[in-house]
């Protein structure tokens, strides 16, 4: 479904991606790990043309979309969870979910419906201002406006960021609950115990580069990742 | 009975003045709100507008030349905002402010070489030119007609911005540029609403403002610009209801110096307010919290 060939993106001055490639087929969950600063975020923000790629590829369903305006790009089916949620905060919270489908201008009634369903919450709060919400609450907007937009991927940039270890669990739920539904996604996380045990598929960033990749199990297993992403000691003493 | 004959006048012209104040102020606000810029040129653009109904109502009947200035207003507004503001988008904020006190010189200073340096006789715009009899004060039309007027302005942008997708559209951008593009909003384009309204208004403004007054001069738009300014801040800078009373209020207030025969001192008041109100309360009547201003 979506196909990054080779990308390189400067941010702030330095190569922040060094040519990377990977791919997310269709109704996959798909993570990208590793520390801060790897470029997993502005990987993320070049797929959306927050940032502009220096070289490489963005291919979405079969066409390239490297370089696009990012409202054409949000109409294709790409839509992007900021990390720090970023909902508006003057702005309602059915306000936030309209904003959502900016995009579109068909009926919204069945899908504030879904995301009613899917976060009752939001539904008792629609009527207050988005940034007098809690951090989970917040969380559970940002996804619930991005799916307004009908993604066909969504990608999430630190869905868990801040938020207390229950929340986390309810977003991870969420977030198969979407999957289940169709709807392809590509997490970052640093929250790589989570993240690896929901995904199809992972790729490790390390300073711009992808230096190891496999199913979420197989990187769930391998020591290095263990040691180095899952907090946990090696078990071989030397 | 006498106090009220006597100081009725000087309130009705206060009303009047606010109204065209709040005219100006909002343009100030709504740019402030968006982009963080005071945008200094917004009084000059209020100036040409009325330099435009001078000029065109010379080759041109008025019910054509009041449509021609709201438009060629509203394209200088565009204009500018192309030019001068958005490619410095990205550049540090005070470089944006430079650009704004460039176009003021620069349309100040086309206004005196197409003007040749002479003031030029404002047209008497019929209905609004005529005198009326309020109570025991004789006034213009244009007194009763400002307020009346600046209040279904008001009324109607307010409903655009809390009631549209567009405004909505203009609020979140007001929140958050980035996030707004990722929602698919076209950014570029909310600037240029935000623009079109506030150029669309200072023309409005300027017809009823200079009917008041014989002439135009280039530098005309400076001091109702500042006063403006001045109300934006008094309001909350970035708050429309805040504008609009910021503007009736140092309106009356002038005008009432005015009347106890201090108007010397009428527009030393109005910058006095402003000091007073950027030390004791930066953020104005209706102001957020947030200081991160120019």
């Amino acid at each position: 479904m979506l196909k990054v060939n080779d990308l390189k993106v400067n941010y702030g001055g330095i190569e922040a991606v060094k040519g990377i490639s990977f791919e997310v087929p269709e109704k996959s969950i798909i993570t990208l790990i590793g520390a801060n600063g790897a470029g997993k975020s502005t990987t993320l923000r070049s797929i959306v043309s927050l940032v502009k790629p220096a070289s490489g590829t963005i291919e979405f369903l079969g066409e390239d979309i490297t370089g696009k305006d990012t409202n054409e790009i949000v109409s294709r089916g790409i839509t992007l969870v900021p990390e720090g949620r970023k909902i508006f905060p003057d702005l309602t919270v059915l306000e936030n979910l309209k904003i959502g489908a900016y995009t579109r201008k068909d009926d919204l009634t069945d899908d504030l419906n879904w995301v009613y369903d899917l976060f009752p919450r939001l539904k008792e709060r629609h009527w207050q201002a988005g940034g007098t919400l809690s951090g989970g609450e917040q969380q559970m907007l940002a996804v619930a406006r991005a799916l307004m937009s009908r993604p066909k991927l969504i990608m999430m940039d630190e869905p868990s960021l801040g938020l207390a270890p229950l929340i986390v669990k309810g977003i991870f739920d969420i977030i198969k609950e979407i999957h289940k539904q169709g709807v392809t996604i590509l997490l970052i996380e640093q929250n790589a115990n989570m993240a690896l045990q929901a995904a199809d598929m992972a790729y490790v960033m390390e300073t711009g580069k992808i230096t190891m990749q496999g199913s979420g199990k197989e990187l769930l297993e391998d020591e290095a990742i263990k040691t180095a992403y899952l907090g946990k000691k090696k078990t071989t003493l030397g | 009975m006498d106090f009220i004959s006597k100081n009725l006048p000087y309130l009705l012209a206060g009303i009047s003045v606010g109204g065209q104040y709040a005219l100006i102020a909002i343009g100030y606000t709504m740019v402030y709100g968006i982009l963080r810029l005071i945008n200094f040129a917004h009084g000059d653009i209020f100036m040409v507008a009325a330099l435009v109904t001078v000029y065109s109502t010379t080759v041109m009947p008025l019910y054509l030349s009041i449509p021609l200035t709201l438009i060629v207003t509203v394209a200088l507004g565009l204009l500018v905002e192309r030019a001068a503001y958005k490619p410095l988008r990205s550049a540090p904020r005070m470089s944006v402010m430079i650009s704004a006190i460039g176009v003021s010189y620069l349309l100040q200073n086309l206004a005196l070489y197409v003007t040749g340096g002479l003031a030029q006789t404002y047209p008497s715009i019929p209905f609004i030119s005529n005198t009326v009899q309020v109570g025991p004060a004789t006034t213009k039309m244009v007194t009763l007609v400002t307020p009346i007027l600046t209040i279904i302005l008001v009324f109607a942008l307010m409903q655009l911005i809390n009631h549209t997708k567009i405004g909505m559209a203009m609020r979140a951008a007001a929140n958050d540029f980035e996030t707004s593009r990722l929602m698919g909003i076209k950014v570029d384009n909310v600037i240029s609403v935000t623009f079109l309204i506030g150029s669309f208004l200072a023309a409005v403004g300027s017809l009823l403002y200079f009917t008041n007054y014989a002439s135009v001069i280039p530098t005309s738009g400076a001091m109702p610009g500042l006063k403006a300014f001045v109300a934006a801040v008094f309001g909350g800078i970035g708050s429309i209801p805040g504008a609009v009373i910021g503007a009736f209020i140092i309106g009356i207030c002038e005008n009432i110096i005015k009347g106890l025969g201090w108007t010397t001192f009428s527009d030393a008041f109005t910058f006095a307010l402003l000091i007073v109100i950027l030390i004791f309360k930066p953020t104005g009547l209706f102001g957020e919290g947030a200081t991160d201003k120019v």
